[in-house]
């Protein structure tokens, strides 16, 4: 009998749809979940309270703010230099050893485990420069773990703007440099806060780096400087889940969706951000 | 008088020779055109003449290239680049108002004078016969103008650093024949007040607008004459042979 190309190619078209399918379906168990039993649980009063009761009660206000803290803390950081690191690399660096083992060790940082991160700031950080477990060591921390993805996006974005603008900047008689800031960097800043706020999304959800260089189990005070430790929202979650017996569940899932929703926020003004200058660009 | 004075020019990418020992001058207030098939080194010779071709790290080029008596590769940059402005083959706004285009390359040279930017813009906007066009929209995105006014938005922009020459690389490629005209004319305009060293596929076309026309072939210099001998008794037959359409 001969075979029907059609219905190969309609098996393969099932199975290709089958494993996106799977993709989506974790995706969207875990935020129904989340949501189905975090929500119940939000109101004012768990937004701006303070724990009480040995955190069995009352909100997680300063577990809000030390994650915002420390989010902002990492991006005053890494912005600056994963931005100056990614320009220097697309713009200046030419093609030699030196500059492949640099794009091979940013490749490599971006592999590292968080743990391991968490690790480095408390030897350098915390005991080495003797800032402590502070705000200082954790963003410094955060911020070192999300330079590969800065530098990644960054480089991306102004290595996506044409080569013809650069031709027509530097045949009026502009410099290099002025080239780079008058026509590349414009035109790549919305794929370079793509990447940041990218990174925020990451720093504001790991636990690992923060774990050693500045969490606070309970800190029901607001951090008052740089250099006091702070709570902050995936420690306070691990440690609600695992280390404080009887915590009612709709506080353990509060927390969560708190969480969730902050980094798909961030991931979502990354989106209108990219869309917005996208509909601008018209090369 | 002498612009350029070029002196058996070699280039290379890599190992690749894109010309092959190129001796020859180009003249004050002449529309050289220079003709000849995709590959035979024409670009080449003309970014080589801004130093665009040096943004190529496999780029390497000897020989003498003097610009008003002085070696190109001895001169700041930035300055040899406003002396000898370039008009690209295809229309290329930069993502700005009609008005900044143009003023781009002044502003870059750090004038920061508003009225002195303004008059810049119109003169320049007058001379690339854009001006009635786009007065009333100067604020506008430049990608908001048709093909054709583009590309004189372009010329402009180049105009407006106040040049002594400017290169055309293919610049009607894209356009059709009522803006390619209207280029044209505007070509004939400048070289009252400026070099023009125009590169292009177009053989009618140099015909119809250079002063003297330069034939490459496969990176040499074959022939190089006025126009019009050119056209009528080229003394090499491989000239010949490409104005009759035998090649290329």
């Amino acid at each position: 009998m001969k075979k029907n190309p059609y219905r190969t190619q309609n098996i393969a078209f099932f199975f290709l749809f089958l494993a996106t399918l799977l993709i989506v379906v974790p995706v969207g168990l875990i935020v129904v979940i989340i949501i189905q039993k975090g929500l119940p649980a939000i109101n004012w009063q768990f937004l701006s309270d303070i724990p009480r009761h040995g955190m069995r009660a009352g909100g997680i206000f300063p577990a809000i703010i030390g994650t915002v803290y420390l989010v902002t803390g990492a991006i005053i950081f890494a912005l600056p230099i994963g931005l100056l690191a990614a320009i220097y690399l697309s713009e200046y660096s030419k093609d030699n050893l030196l500059n492949r083992v640099i794009k091979l060790a940013i490749v490599n940082l971006a592999g590292v485990p968080s743990v391991v991160y968490g690790l480095f700031g408390l030897a350098l950080f915390v005991i080495f420069f003797k800032f402590g477990a502070s705000i200082l060591s954790g963003s410094l921390t955060l911020g070192i773990m999300i330079l590969p993805i800065i530098i990644t996006t960054s480089r991306e974005a102004l290595e996506s703007v044409p080569q013809s603008f650069r031709e027509v900047s530097l045949s009026l008689g502009a410099s290099k440099w002025q080239t780079i800031r008058h026509v590349v960097l414009p035109n790549a800043i919305p794929g370079i806060l793509t990447g940041t706020i990218l990174g925020l999304g990451r720093a504001a959800g790991e636990t690992a780096p923060i774990l050693f260089t500045v969490a606070a189990f309970y800190l029901p005070q607001l951090p008052a400087s740089i250099f006091d430790q702070a709570m902050a929202l995936p420690y306070h979650l691990y440690v609600i889940s695992t280390q404080v017996p009887n915590v009612d569940e709709k506080i353990r899932y509060g927390t969560a969706f708190v969480l969730l929703a902050l980094v798909l926020f961030m991931n979502l003004v990354a989106i209108i951000i990219r869309t917005k200058f996208r509909k601008k660009k018209k090369w | 008088m002498v612009i350029f004075d070029i002196k058996n020019l070699n280039t290379w990418f890599d190992s690749t020779q894109a010309l092959k020992s190129v001796s020859m001058q180009v003249l004050a207030n002449e529309i050289l055109s220079i003709i000849g098939p995709s590959n035979s080194g024409k670009t080449t010779f003309l970014r080589m003449l801004n130093r665009l071709n040096d943004l190529n790290p496999h780029f390497k080029m000897n020989g003498d290239v003097q610009f008003d008596g002085e070696d190109i590769r001895k001169v700041d940059v930035e300055f040899l680049r406003r002396k000898i402005g370039m008009v690209f083959a295809l229309p290329l706004p930069l993502p700005l108002s009609i008005f900044d285009n143009v003023a781009y390359g002044m502003r870059m040279a750090g004038i920061k004078n508003r009225k002195c930017l303004a008059q810049v813009v119109e003169n320049a906007l007058k001379q690339a016969y854009l001006w009635e066009e786009v007065k009333d929209r100067l604020a506008e995105s430049a990608f908001k103008l048709s093909g054709g006014q583009q590309q004189r938005l372009c010329i402009a922009r180049t105009l407006a650093v106040e040049p002594d020459v400017i290169l055309f690389d293919e610049p009607c490629s894209g356009l059709d024949p009522i803006s390619t005209a209207k280029v044209e004319d505007a070509m004939v305009k400048l070289k009252e007040k400026y070099t023009i060293v125009l590169v292009t596929n177009n053989v009618k076309q140099a015909a119809r607008v250079g002063d003297r026309t330069a034939f490459f072939l496969s990176g040499e210099l074959i022939e190089l004459d006025k126009t019009d001998k050119i056209f009528t008794v080229p003394q090499d037959k491989r000239t010949d042979g490409y104005i009759r359409g035998k090649f290329g």
